[in-house]
């Protein structure tokens, strides 16, 4: 492996004077099952690994009493979906964490990372995207947010600059009678790269019968995860029929253009980002109505 | 660069010290610092579970973890399954059912299998069969090493002390 430092500061202001000393050179290490490994195999040039996880900013997890989350950057998957009021209140939040990498990576990966690390096939961005997470980051010049739709720029690329760093993300509390949920496309079981991914939030009218806003996002159909309003505003005033599901599955198909790789061809992807848009906005309303 | 950082962790219930280079993975301080080589580097990327270890009551692949994280941190590998020459539950079950063949997947198995039963003793197939997901035998023997887990935790729930 290349040679670099390391550091672990205790507070964000260290982290980010030594991130904005060493500048591009400096990478942030949360879970490390990205950063290690690109790091090892000469992928990322890096000088200084930043160790984020002495820092209680980005090790919280907060559940207000308003109902809104509070993810610090550097908490692991497990430590999410093992929280029953969390699992409960978060269910999508539940699918995407829950699967991404096996049991080993999940006690490390972070959404966080997952945020930063920026790949188009991200399994927590779209699930973020639709339950319209909003980033804090930190950097020399103070504190900023930015929705979570607009943090990634390109593979691999994101709008963090020179010594900044993501602190945590919030989620907005759930309003009542709504849902969510993420699906994602491999041709295994577990422990593979998403072809397609998908996920869908939606707020349903008191009486259930017509979906007020709606939120979808696809992955793996573009350089970056998409949001797709598109396809939420052909849920909203709409009721929850056959009809304005498949108005919002093609918005999807439409709105992706993705590559023809190792994975899936373009094609493949265009048809399943219609298909898991369907079944995630299926699921979603399922789960708005409490079953 | 700085140089080598000094981390003192607890290690299969001993006060281990040791010296590592910051780019050196916990995988590599336990194989060629402390001579602890159960941990098996398979990919070296996170994939297989070759180098699973317990830290901090947590399953993790060593090799995606850098030895300076571990400073303060309690670390179960492999050679700490067993008490002395009495072997656990499941290292019985895994030479009954000869649920290896070449064998260099076998710790990671075991140590998964170890975290999965430590806190969810009633597993079932299913369950042990998605817990084991991150864990690669190119034997493809997947099916006897189901079939141990499933036997040792059997064993070990109706003789919880044997366990420990």
């Amino acid at each position: 492996m290349q040679d670099f430092g390391y550091v672990a500061p205790t507070s964000l202001d260290d982290a980010v004077a030594v991130l904005a000393k060493h500048g591009e050179s400096a990478r942030v290490l949360a879970g490390g099952t990205d950063i290690i490994i690109q790091t090892r195999e000469g992928r990322r040039s890096v000088e200084m690994l930043v160790d984020v996880k002495s820092i209680r900013e980005t090790t919280e997890l907060t559940l207000a009493s308003d109902g809104s989350l509070r993810v610090g950057a550097a908490v692991p998957c497990a430590r999410i979906y093992s929280d029953a009021d969390i699992a409960r209140r978060f269910p999508a939040l539940i699918d995407s964490s829950a699967l991404i990498g096996g049991i080993q990576i999940q006690s490390r990966a972070s959404l966080g990372g997952n945020l930063c690390n920026s790949s188009p096939a991200a399994d927590t961005i779209p699930t973020l995207i639709a339950l319209g997470a909003v980033c804090e980051i930190a950097g020399p010049s103070g504190r900023r947010t930015i929705p979570v739709e607009e943090f990634c720029t390109a593979p691999g690329q994101n709008v963090l600059k020179p010594g900044e760093l993501l602190v945590a993300l919030n989620i907005p509390a759930p309003a009542p009678h709504s849902g969510a949920a993420f699906e994602r496309f491999i041709p295994r079981n577990e422990m593979d790269i998403a072809v397609c991914n998908a996920a869908a939030s939606v707020t349903l009218s008191d009486d259930g019968g017509t979906i007020k806003l709606a939120r979808i996002a696809v992955g793996a159909v573009a350089p970056t995860p998409l949001f797709v309003k598109a396809a939420g505003d052909a849920l909203a005033g709409k009721p929850a029929s056959d009809s304005s599901i498949d108005a919002a599955a093609q918005a999807a198909t439409d709105a992706a253009r993705p590559i023809t790789d190792m994975r899936g061809s373009a094609g493949q992807r265009k048809h399943l980002a219609g298909v898991l848009t369907r079944r995630v906005i299926n699921t979603a309303i399922a789960r708005a109505k409490g079953a | 660069m700085p140089g080598r950082t000094h981390v003192a962790a607890r290690i299969n219930g001993e006060q281990t010290d040791f010296l590592c280079e910051p780019w050196q993975s916990l995988l590599e301080v336990l194989r060629d610092e402390l001579d602890l080589t159960g941990a098996k580097e398979g990919c070296n990327n996170g994939n297989c579970g070759g180098c699973n270890v317990i830290l901090n009551g947590a399953l993790v692949n060593s090799c995606c973890v850098l030895g300076v994280e571990v400073d303060g941190a309690e670390i179960l590998t492999i050679e700490g399954v067993a008490q002395g020459d009495h072997l656990h539950p499941l290292q019985r079950s895994f030479l009954e059912n000869a649920a290896l063949q070449c064998g260099i997947c076998t710790p990671g198995f075991i140590v998964a299998a170890k975290a999965l039963l430590d806190s969810e003793p009633e597993a079932d197939e299913a369950r042990i069969r998605h817990w084991l997901a991150g864990n690669l035998c190119r034997c493809t023997g997947y099916d006897k090493i189901v079939r141990a887990v499933l036997d040792a935790a059997d064993e070990m729930r109706r003789a919880p002390a044997a366990a420990t």
